[in-house]
């Protein structure tokens, strides 16, 4: 049984097909099985927002929306994306106009060195859809999956909390659901 | 990660006709993957089970819930029966993870997280449950996250899971369907302890699949609470966890379930101390004689002597919330 496995894996290392909503972009795509959904956007696509901290899906850096909902994108492989709507923090904004959570996070300094920013503001903007942080302690516990390094957590939380009544929540339906 | 073959299939039976020994199957994919990238796990052919009809919730014939396989984390902790009926499991899951990752990990995946033991996840140190017979490290290193309880001369691993503690008091019965048919396990029969084969976390077979968790009636809605002890306020694993579920009579005790999480190879329940709390009045003494009567047989190991004062206090009190009344959800700051 393995043995015929291992001939056979070693024969198929095809690219898989993978037909996909990228900040309302329909793209149709060729993904080795291994590619995750970050290396996808940030090599394959150049969208070099998501970062990848940990790439272990301890950090938040690489968080993204997948039918309005925020994954790790470092923990997820892009070929498990077919069929998928993803939103990226390149997606945000409508035109030259800011997120109301971009906005909120300018008015507030909610960053230093800007590296967690874009993962922070997809968490945030998925914390949104899932309307269960309503008081500035939920706001925190339901961030926890993300992490600054310099330490902007208060006025992150004050960032949230402002935008939080701004924000209209957006839960995207995926093509597969 | 190393290269691998990969198949969607869209029936049950379709999936379990895919496995063999060098597959493994994908749901949530946030601990496989993670292992993956470590280099720990290998597997030559992964099997995404995502198409498969195991996301939904259902009631059962005996008033109980089965929870598909595929329900994610969060899908489950904030489902209204899940919240209304067993807030123990919604109060469990909240507190494991990220928000994130609630969003990615499916229920059937939760129970076959692997531990976080340090030296299981560094391939360059032995470990008897990455590499049978290489040694275990821990038992005599850094062992102040490790198991006070079942542990074994081989491994002194402890179970990540919130999820599963809670599952353990509830009594939950796992579902599986594999080449041999369908069968159920017994929540505190699933997972094993490391005895002489701390390379199995559990009894499931190469080709079974966890298809659903059944919740059986009984939730403790009442009178239920998990806390759980861990070094930061969130998204840590826990040092000390309690599930708590009690059924109450005025302030004496008719039943009463104690499970607890991060002391153990799997959530740790014992039946002898549980059977003495019923018939007893709800009182701190009765709460702190069953603590240390639960206690007496903990096994500390070099750097984990505090997990027993922990442990102590930690039974203590959520019996004790748990008698008052289920804490209502929501933040926890």
């Amino acid at each position: 049984m393995s043995a015929t496995l291992s001939d056979a894996t070693s024969a198929s290392f095809a690219r898989h097909p993978i037909r996909l909503t990228l900040n309302g972009q329909m793209r149709e795509l060729q993904v080795l099985p291994w590619t995750t959904l970050l290396d996808l956007l940030r090599e394959q696509l150049d969208l070099v927002g998501s970062k990848k901290g940990c790439d272990h899906g301890q950090c938040g850096a690489c968080t993204v929306l997948r039918d309005g909902k925020r994954i790790n994108a470092c923990l997820t492989l892009a070929v498990m994306c077919d069929g998928a709507q993803l939103t990226t923090v390149e997606g945000l904004a409508d035109g030259d106009q800011l997120h109301p959570m971009q906005q909120a996070f300018i008015k507030h300094d909610a960053f230093q060195c800007g590296y967690c920013t874009p993962g922070q503001i997809c968490s945030a903007v998925g914390l949104v859809n899932e309307g269960r942080a309503r008081t500035p302690g939920q706001i925190s516990e339901l961030m926890s999956g993300n992490l600054c390094r310099c330490g902007a957590y208060n006025n992150i939380r004050d960032a949230i909390e402002e935008a939080l009544p701004l924000c209209q929540p957006e839960l995207e339906q995926g093509g597969e659901q | 990660m190393n290269p691998f073959q990969y198949s969607k299939p869209d029936t049950v039976q379709a999936a379990i006709d895919l496995s063999s020994p060098v597959s493994r199957f994908i749901a949530g994919g946030t601990n496989l993957l993670d292992l993956m990238k470590e280099n720990l796990t290998r597997p030559e052919h992964l099997i995404d089970i995502t198409g498969l009809p195991l996301a939904d919730l259902s009631e059962t014939p005996s008033g109980g819930v089965m929870i598909g396989a595929l329900v994610s984390n969060a899908d489950l902790a904030w489902h209204p029966w899940i919240e209304r009926r067993y807030p123990l499991l919604s109060q469990a899951i909240l507190a494991g993870a990220s928000p994130q990752l609630r969003n990615m990990a499916s229920t059937g995946g939760n129970l076959l997280q692997r531990t976080r033991c340090y030296y299981f996840y560094d391939a360059s140190v032995p470990c008897n449950k990455r590499e049978p017979g290489s040694g275990c490290p821990a038992r005599d290193g850094l062992n102040r996250i490790h198991a006070i309880f079942g542990a074994s001369e081989q491994c002194v691993a402890t179970h990540p899971s919130d999820m599963c503690v809670a599952l353990a008091a509830l009594e939950a019965v796992v579902h599986v369907l594999g080449r041999g048919g369908a069968r159920t396990i017994e929540f505190a029969d699933f997972h094993r302890l490391p005895g002489d084969a701390p390379q199995r976390d559990n009894q499931l077979a190469d080709d079974e699949l966890i298809t659903g968790i059944e919740l059986p009636a009984a939730g403790f809605a009442e009178h239920s609470h998990y806390l759980k002890i861990r070094d930061r306020a969130s998204y840590a694993f826990a040092l000390v966890s309690v599930a708590v579920a009690l059924e109450l009579d005025g302030p004496v005790i008719r039943q009463a379930r104690l499970a607890l999480g991060g002391v153990a190879h799997k959530p740790w329940r014992d039946r002898a101390v549980e059977s003495r709390l019923t018939g007893q009045t709800v009182s701190r003494e009765t709460f702190t004689a069953a603590a240390d009567a639960l206690l007496q047989n903990a096994e500390p190991l070099a750097h984990n002597g505090f997990k027993v004062k922990l442990a102590r206090r930690a039974i203590v009190r959520a019996l004790s919330d748990a008698a008052l009344g289920s804490a209502p959800l929501g933040g926890q700051a």
